[in-house]
């Protein structure tokens, strides 16, 4: 073993985390499946089409480059602890297959299970938190209620001070907590999906979709028409701009979500540390950098600018989670455009027009969802049938007033 | 900091403001069916581009309108509501039909 280290070590061409590059080819005229958006999300559907399914004929678009949307500018927490059935159970299925990711594409994905703890500073978060670790314990989900005593052993740094402005008075630890490195997961799927002939179009953008007698027949790119069987939008950020164009207005807000990491440190932190009542959550990668996030900007925009703001808000509380990082320094800051829905669950499943799929709605929160999304997804597209799984998250709800309240579980907590 | 140029009370952070929605003409809940009234209170039009929006000044209590590029985050005018409403709007607060049953 320690041979074949080194061997691979000294070689050239190392074999691992190779970033994938799709080959260039020329458009075809007509697909059977066209997915638009080679995200995380676009990737996974057309890899799971292929592979389980036997669908061949697939093209994947993006405007930009594989992975380079939400997929490259997301946190990484993969967690199941949410609050409604539906969710749980949807997650909770999500993180079973990252467990099995890196075998499933003979690829390391560098899962790592770290476990998260979400910080109470007041005894309505308890309630919610005691909530939450009833369904999440009743689901199978590993989720419980810890008293500061324990968050200490756990975190030995964080400032459990009862002179901080708001006092840590409990936790929720979810064991299952976890994260992954988000551009291989990307770049596992597009590698799976195109050596079994899936076509990956980058720089190729759908500017308009063309639909007959309630079906659609084609989509117009910056490269020419072409016409499909089908086709599954998976853009996140402008699943609304995307959506109209086939005529479907969608309940979506895009609202910028800025995130920054420091430099690199020697490892002190291991689980994500959440805090909804501060607005921050962060953790500590495996290369050592802090990564911090927090909530959403106030208002929609369609723009990745960074504000000092909200770089203000998200170091204040991580000071005040814990001071010793007053000292480091921020190296990297970042947004990604996320699509908001109304009650923090996906919209996922058929649309008003019959042959065309929605994928979207992932906010700030669909990371994590990749695998499950992708698996269900294509059995949908392929069978013609929505999986049980996804059943609560079609578009009809809202018009039957039947929302999958989240709100709880996902604020700040990704 | 980013200012907003309140109607009432001048140029202000725009931290002090809280975005209100899109603003589209409120269909009567009483007498409109229940797929207009979810798709008033749940679907958005989420353009990229110039848009006509609620904004509220938090520390006074007050509504206006904004119109703003949601590509650039340029904020090009500011207004007041009876620019849009020339009068009061009432709204019943039963059903249509049932107003009879009490
Ligand atoms: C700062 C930040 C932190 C986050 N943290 C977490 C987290 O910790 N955990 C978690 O689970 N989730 C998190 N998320 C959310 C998560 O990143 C997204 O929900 C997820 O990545 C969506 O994946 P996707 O494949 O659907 O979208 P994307 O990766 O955004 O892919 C969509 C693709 O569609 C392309 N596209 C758009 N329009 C068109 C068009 N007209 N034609 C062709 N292509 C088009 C884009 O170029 C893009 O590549 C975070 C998001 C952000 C921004």
């Amino acid at each position: 073993m320690p041979f074949g280290l080194l061997k691979f070590g000294l070689k050239k061409n190392y074999p691992g985390n190779h970033r994938f590059t799709p080959a260039n080819k020329a458009l075809k005229n007509h697909y059977d499946v066209v997915i638009i958006g080679a995200g995380g999300h676009g990737m996974a559907i057309a890899y799971y089409l292929v592979k389980y399914h036997g669908v061949r004929n697939i093209a994947v678009l993006d405007k930009g480059y594989l992975g380079g949307g939400n997929t490259a500018r997301n946190t990484a927490v993969i967690r199941s602890n949410y609050l409604t059935e539906e969710g749980v159970t949807f997650y909770r299925e999500s993180v079973r297959l990252f467990q099995d990711l890196s075998n499933e594409f003979g690829f390391n994905i560098m899962m790592e299970n770290r476990g998260q703890l979400t910080l109470a500073h007041n005894d309505a978060a308890i309630r919610s938190f005691r909530w939450r670790a009833e369904v999440n314990q009743h689901l199978g989900v590993r989720s419980e209620l810890v008293d500061r005593k324990t968050i200490r052993e756990l975190v030995p740094d964080l400032n459990l001070s009862e002179e901080a402005r708001y006092p840590i008075i409990a936790g929720l630890w979810h064991a299952d907590g976890a994260t992954a490195r988000h551009d291989a997961v990307v770049w596992g799927y597009a590698r799976g999906a195109c050596a079994r002939g899936v076509e990956l179009h980058q720089l190729t953008e759908v500017q308009d979709i063309t639909v007959t007698r309630g079906k659609v027949t084609a989509v117009e790119t910056n490269r020419g028409r072409v016409e499909c069987g089908c086709a599954v939008q998976s853009v996140a950020g402008t699943s609304s701009v995307l959506g109209m164009k086939a005529g479907i207005r969608l309940p979506i807000h895009s609202y910028p979500l800025q995130a920054m990491v420091t430099q690199s440190y020697k490892p002190v932190l291991t689980p994500h540390i959440s805090s909804p009542q501060l607005h921050v959550y962060l953790h500590q990668t495996s290369r050592g950098e802090v990564v911090i996030g927090g909530g959403t900007d106030p208002y929609p925009l369609y723009n990745t600018r960074s504000t000092l703001e909200q770089k203000e808000s998200l170091a204040a509380a991580v000071i005040e989670l814990f001071p010793y990082l007053s000292q480091v320094r921020v190296m990297r800051q970042w947004a990604g455009i996320t699509d908001m829905t109304p009650d923090y669950s996906p919209i996922m499943g058929l649309s008003p027009v019959k042959n065309y799929y929605l994928d979207a709605g992932w906010g700030t929160w669909g990371f994590k969802a990749t695998p499950i999304c992708g698996k269900t997804m294509a059995e949908l597209v392929a069978t013609g049938k929505v999986p049980t799984l996804i059943q609560p998250f079609e578009l009809e709800r809202f018009y039957r007033f039947e929302q999958i309240n989240e709100a709880g579980a996902t604020a700040a907590s990704h | 900091m980013k200012i907003l140029n309140c109607p009432l009370n001048g140029p202000r952070n725009i931290l002090e403001f809280s975005y209100g929605g899109e603003f589209h003409p409120m269909p009567d809940p009483s007498r409109c069916g229940s797929k207009e009234w979810a798709e008033y209170i749940y679907f958005a039009e989420n353009q990229a581009g110039l848009v006509t929006e609620w904004w509220y000044h938090l520390a006074s209590s007050y509504w206006f309108l904004a119109q703003r590029n949601t590509i650039t985050d340029e904020i090009v005018r500011t207004f007041e509501v009876n620019e849009v409403f020339s009068e009061r709007v009432e709204f019943s607060t039963q059903p249509e039909g049932d107003q009879n049953n009490g």
